[in-house]
């Protein structure tokens, strides 16, 4: 039972963070520019803002199940295949990337009007704007948007695994839902739940570490 | 070293049109603390904004350092405008980095090399007076330390003008005197340019050379300070001198004041001097010329700059040809006489 339960946690870290990674590399140039495009924002563009918003909150709106199964024919092209972790990867990316998108664009959305102008009046450019100030003004908020994203892609991988992802979805469906092993299914509770707090936690302390920053000296 | 040109600056509201500035002309020179009064939605801040293009004019032209700005390209006037530096009511600084990392912060963009950046970054430390405060972040600090480490950063590109918008309307009566004596202090070390804008009469008192005060979006006047409080002329500056220093008439005399005069009526006259006028005693002269008795309502001495105004309002009482002759004789003399009323006698 170890062996299934240790394959079944490394499929699914294996999903988790690969999109949790690939979620962050794409989201947040996201979220920064839905936030500094917003309606008063200081590149205020209602071309990229209502299209992206509008995306986003679409996607955000679809069951993660039924979100899966409709991409299927782009998970195929990319990936060539739809079965195995490595192509739940796909659908799993690109269903927390709205998610984070959103609440980073939350996160930065924070910062005072007048921390922009400021920067505007040393010449920054806003490109310069985006990572030398709003983002790191946000740092805090971002870390636990990403803490939350992440648990979310447990959630997210559990099924994308039920659906022929691996991982321990696929390990619950197997022994637990289809051969009532209740050992199985005990222990994939276990796992999940020290795995979601153990993210939780992580996530708690990089982000109080980075206002305990602020704090401290 | 500024020049505005015909500046207007005119915007949307539902589907009426704002004028927030009309048709400003100003020349501010090198060297200079040039102050802009105005009440709350005069349009100072537009106007200040319109300096360095946070507001962008809708039109005219402005210039600085022989640059005008309303031409340049966005990469240009990202340039231009490391070469003027800007402060805020807020200090605006970013809460994650020290007071060291918040100054360093516009040369970082300028891609200023590490070694230049760092001497600069002390340099400004000490300018300010935060040495010791340098790797504390802004939350430790109190509002006038805050604020030094703004003027810091401002100053951190070595600007040629620094523009102060209502720096030290949240500043407590101490800390406000402090950060304009370090304003003075950097005016004076630097040559450097400052334009402020401010709605407190202390703030141009204080340190301004020059003011210019602006009324819905007009600058309805403009002159050396000392003119400013020895000879106020128009309504709007009137009222703040006589508001802001307290040299309010008591409501009593106010209430009976009448703009002509009528029976058993004396004038009130408000008298300025400046001080170099001021050798001889001439309102003692007066009386015994003219043989006039005069009340003392309120006597006022203003240090403005260097130089001391003063503003005395009396209550004049004799033949009333004497009287007019007695303005003209002190008018002669370079002290500003206005004739605020009439009010029956007094005391």
């Amino acid at each position: 039972m170890l062996h299934d339960l240790f394959n079944a946690l490394e499929e699914t870290l294996f999903m988790v963070f690969s999109a949790g990674l690939l979620t962050w590399v794409i989201g947040l140039p996201l979220g920064a520019l839905l936030s500094v495009t917003g309606p008063g924002k200081f590149l205020e563009n209602s071309f990229i803002h209502t299209p992206l918003h509008f995306i986003i909150r679409t996607t955000r709106s679809i069951p993660y199940i039924v979100f899966m199964i409709s991409i299927i024919p782009f998970t195929r092209l990319v990936a060539g295949s739809i079965e195995g972790s490595v192509a739940a990867v796909i659908p799993l990316t690109l269903a927390s990337i709205p998610y984070f998108a959103q609440l980073s664009e939350k996160a930065i959305s924070k910062a005072p009007v007048g921390l922009i102008e400021a920067a505007l009046a040393i010449g920054a450019s806003p490109l310069q704007i985006i990572y030398k100030v709003l983002i790191p003004e946000a740092l805090p908020n971002i870390i636990a948007a990403l803490t939350n994203t992440l648990i979310h892609l447990i959630g997210y991988s559990t099924i994308a695994g039920a659906l022929g992802g691996g991982g321990l979805g696929n390990l619950i469906i197997d022994k637990g839902y289809q051969t009532f092993h209740t050992n199985y299914v005990i222990a994939t509770v276990i796992v999940l739940v020290v795995l979601v707090q153990a993210i939780q936690i992580c996530g708690d302390y990089i982000a109080n570490g980075s206002v305990h920053k602020n704090s401290n000296v | 070293m500024i020049t505005l040109n015909a500046v207007e600056k005119t915007y949307k509201k539902g589907n009426a049109l704002v004028h927030a500035l009309k048709e400003i002309t100003l020349d501010i020179e090198q060297g200079e603390i040039f102050g802009i009064m105005g009440r709350p939605g005069a349009g100072k801040s537009a106007l200040i904004r319109c300096i360095n293009l946070l507001e962008q004019p809708s039109r005219g032209s402005v210039i600085v350092d022989s640059c005008d700005l309303t031409i340049l390209s966005t990469e240009g006037l990202r340039r231009a405008r490391r070469n003027i530096g800007m402060i805020f009511q807020q200090p605006n600084l970013m809460s994650s980095r020290t007071v060291f990392e918040n100054i360093a912060l516009p040369l970082e963009l300028a891609g200023t090399p590490r070694d230049h950046l760092e001497k600069t970054v002390r340099q400004m430390l000490n300018l300010s007076n935060l040495a010791d405060k340098s790797e504390a972040y802004p939350h430790e600090l109190t509002l006038l330390q805050k604020q030094k480490v703004a003027i810091a950063r401002a100053l951190a590109n070595k600007p040629k003008v620094l523009l102060c918008e209502e720096v030290t309307a949240a500043l407590e009566p101490k800390a406000k005197q402090a950060l304009l004596q370090l304003l003075r202090d950097i005016n004076e070390q630097l040559k450097l340019t400052i334009v402020l804008i401010t709605h407190e009469i202390e703030v141009v008192k204080a340190i301004c050379n020059r003011v210019a005060v602006l009324h819905q979006g007009e600058i309805v006047e403009e002159a050396t300070t000392v003119e400013f409080f020895s000879a106020p002329k128009s309504e709007i500056a009137k009222d703040f001198i006589r508001t802001a220093t307290r040299q309010d008439m008591p409501i009593a005399l106010r209430n009976r004041l009448r703009s002509q005069p009528f029976e058993h009526s004396n004038p009130i006259l408000r008298i300025a001097f400046v001080h170099s006028s001021n050798h001889e005693p001439s309102i003692a002269d007066i009386i015994q010329r003219f043989n006039l008795t005069i009340n003392i309502i309120q006597a006022h001495l203003e240090t403005i700059l260097d130089t001391t105004v003063g503003i005395v309002i009396v209550e004049t009482i004799g033949d009333n040809e004497d009287i007019k002759s007695a303005i003209y004789a002190l008018e002669e003399k370079d002290l500003q006489v206005e004739v605020l009323g009439y009010a029956p006698r007094f005391i």
